[in-house]
């Protein structure tokens, strides 16, 4: 199989999807003549034009907005927002009107658009373009959030975006986009489900995004200490399939939750807080988690490192349950 | 090295004033020189923003500002940074991460701080500065201080909610701010045809009945006597003004850049119209500046510049165990 990197199965997810609807379109800034702020839609603009491949001006409420108005009038929009931080500035209409529209409306009206944005922090860009925020999306009805962490998923959850008939929120991490990984087949995925990326006993270790990497290199430190890890990738937040996760506690009684927010508040939090609901009697000690510290991002790489979960803190947290 | 404040309308160029002038621009060409190379090497990391092609609006617009002035600037700030005055040292060694930077190391490339000479940053969202200007402006109002909060963005903020809000709130209140667009006709790889529907820039202002005026942003002295012209109006206290500089960035947006959308021969027609060169030129051809002088002045540019990077080279990393300071006052 060949071999593609993640920001090419997102570009070869919005051409497939492209191609086969005219309905769909891409818009944001700088997706067309400079080719994405990540190179995401490089060439796109050469094979679709300018009406399909629209470059924005800054006006992230502006552009999301009417990203929501084309979906109302039978359009496919697939909005994309440069970073989540650039995001905020259109949270109203993602979450006062993308959101709201179908339930306010009683049903008579759904907004099929697809927001992608980039996220996370690692790259020393500091405390305006490091965030995560997609647990703030994932607290909200009416939205869907993934959060693709390979390249496989990077294809087929955008392909069945495209294919929801409600609003879609994928996040990007953007230390992701120049991994790769084999080619797969131009399908989309079910939404909802999450996945065991290693099977193991002893622990399981739950995350999703840009955190699947550094837990499961945990994971292999762990086996060297013949510690037989578990990894839980979630894959969507909202819908939160914790079939797999509960499924993955009832065989090794333990759970470490890792992402990158921040902890108060974290997506983290929700996850155990679900554990505790669903699966307490299988615990065999407390659940613990490992975020981002409590710190807007430092730039310099020694103070970025420390604030972000790091694979040795993931060992030691797994080697604390047992 | 900040240079003296002068009142405006000050009659003929003095020789000295010049070749301040000129010496900035240079230190500042230099330093972002030496700054693309050293991004190459490892040295800085995550966006760095070059302001090659645009040192005269900065240069022009703080040689009229004064001490208790107040500077918002975007993440394309270093020269913003040292023309204020902030050490060209504590400027790289922030881009370094090292805790003799002006913001410890918390900040990097996009977020120059200092608080001894009103510079509010480097602010990494376009537009999330004009805002903050205009609070600052208002702080002055009601408190009856005669300063201006100069505010400086790119072209492509004016797509932005946040200037149009900010336009209407200063021009309803009367504040005291200098907004000042750096017009360098790129938003990223966007041109600014493909992004405004009225690309005279100045113009919007007006409809909000704010004073405007664009000015050649590669002239240092239209830009000095226009800013001088704008911040004597804005503290006397005939509400915001406007000005758009009309000028060009040579390099990338960022070192990420790998430049698509437009085409050498832009670039090139606009080093035609050098700032320094332009600048140095006229100097010259009035009698104002010698050659051995200009090449002094080069050294003692690099100079500046080789000294920052030692500063930077030599500054201590801030102690991981201090990362979580500074996120509330300490009790
Ligand atoms: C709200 C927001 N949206 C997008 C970005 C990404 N971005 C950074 S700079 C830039 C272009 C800004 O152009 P302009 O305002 O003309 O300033 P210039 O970079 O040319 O100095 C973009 C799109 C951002 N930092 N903030």
């Amino acid at each position: 199989m060949s071999k593609i990197t993640y920001r090419e199965a997102i570009r070869a997810a919005m051409r497939e999807a492209m191609r086969a609807d005219p309905r769909v379109f891409l818009m944001g800034e700088d997706v067309g003549r400079y080719g994405g702020a990540f190179a995401v839609s490089l060439g796109l603009l050469d094979e679709f034009g300018p009406e399909r491949i629209r470059d924005t001006p800054l006006s992230e409420s502006g552009f999301l907005g009417a990203g929501i108005g084309a979906a109302l009038g039978g359009m496919r929009p697939i909005v994309e927002i440069m970073t989540v931080n650039f995001s905020l500035l259109a949270l109203d209409q993602l979450v006062n009107h993308a959101a709201t529209l179908r339930h306010m409306s009683g049903g008579q009206f759904s907004v099929p658009m697809v927001v992608r944005m980039a996220s996370g922090g690692g790259r020393g860009m500091a405390a305006q373009h490091s965030h995560s925020f997609e647990g703030w999306y994932a607290h909200v009805p009416g939205i869907k959030v993934l959060t693709p962490a390979t390249v496989a998923d990077a294809k087929g959850l955008l392909l069945a975006a495209l294919e929801e008939p409600d609003p879609v929120v994928v996040l990007e991490h953007a230390t992701l986009y120049p991994v790769e990984g084999d080619d797969t087949p131009d399908a989309p995925m079910e939404i909802g489900l999450a996945a065991v990326r290693r099977p193991g006993a002893r622990v399981s270790l739950v995350t999703y995004g840009g955190s699947l990497p550094k837990t499961l290199k945990a994971a292999d430190e762990l086996a060297k200490e013949g510690v037989d890890a578990e990894v839980v990738d979630l894959r969507t937040l909202r819908p939160l399939d914790m079939d797999t996760v509960v499924g993955s506690i009832a065989k090794t009684h333990r759970a470490v939750v890792v992402d990158e927010m921040w902890k108060t508040g974290s997506f983290a939090g929700e996850v155990m807080a679900r554990i505790m609901e669903l699966a307490f009697d299988e615990l065999d000690a407390p659940v613990v988690r490992v975020c981002s510290r409590e710190v807007p991002m430092p730039y310099a790489k020694h103070l970025e490192e420390a604030a972000l979960p790091q694979v040795g803190q993931i060992v030691a947290a797994a080697k604390g349950l047992l | 090295m900040s240079i003296a404040h002068r009142p405006p309308h000050e009659p003929a160029l003095d020789r000295e004033h010049a070749h301040e002038l000129l010496a900035q621009m240079l230190v500042i060409r230099h330093f972002e020189e030496k700054a693309a190379e050293l991004y190459s090497g490892g040295k800085i990391r995550g966006f760095l923003h070059l302001y090659i092609g645009e040192e005269a609006v900065a240069v022009g617009a703080m040689a009229a500002l004064a001490p208790e002035d107040a500077i918002v600037a975007t993440y394309r700030e270093h020269g913003q940074a040292i023309a204020r005055g902030v050490p060209a040292a504590s400027v790289m060694a922030e881009m370094y991460g090292k805790a003799n930077g002006c913001s410890r190391g918390r900040g990097g490339s996009m977020h120059m701080f200092d608080a001894e000479r009103r510079f509010y940053g480097g602010q990494g969202i376009v537009a999330g500065g004009l805002p903050l200007a205009v609070g600052l402006a208002l702080a002055d109002r009601m408190q009856a201080r005669p300063r201006a909060t100069v505010c400086f963005f790119g072209e492509g903020a004016v797509a932005e909610g946040e200037f149009h809000e900010s336009m209407n709130l200063a021009a309803l209140w009367k504040l005291p701010v200098l907004f000042l667009c750096e017009n360098n006709l790129y938003a990223m790889g966007t041109a600014l045809a493909r992004s405004e529907s009225e690309t005279d820039i100045h113009l919007k202002a007006q409809n909000y009945r704010v004073q405007s005026e664009w000015v050649d942003g590669m002239d240092v002295l239209a830009v000095e006597a226009a800013v001088a012209r704008a911040a004597a109006s804005v503290r006397r206290g005939d509400g915001p003004y406007f000005l758009e500089a009309r000028t060009f960035r040579y390099r990338a947006h960022s070192m990420a850049d790998p430049e698509l959308y437009r085409g050498k021969d832009e670039v090139t027609e606009w080093k035609k119209r050098d700032p320094i060169a332009s600048f140095a030129a006229r100097l010259q051809s009035e009698g104002l500046l010698t050659e051995a002088e200009l090449e002094a002045l080069d050294t003692e540019a690099w100079r500046e510049v080789d000294w920052a990077v030692e500063e930077a080279e030599r500054g201590e990393w801030e102690p991981v165990e201090h990362l979580e300071r500074d996120v509330h006052t300490a009790p």
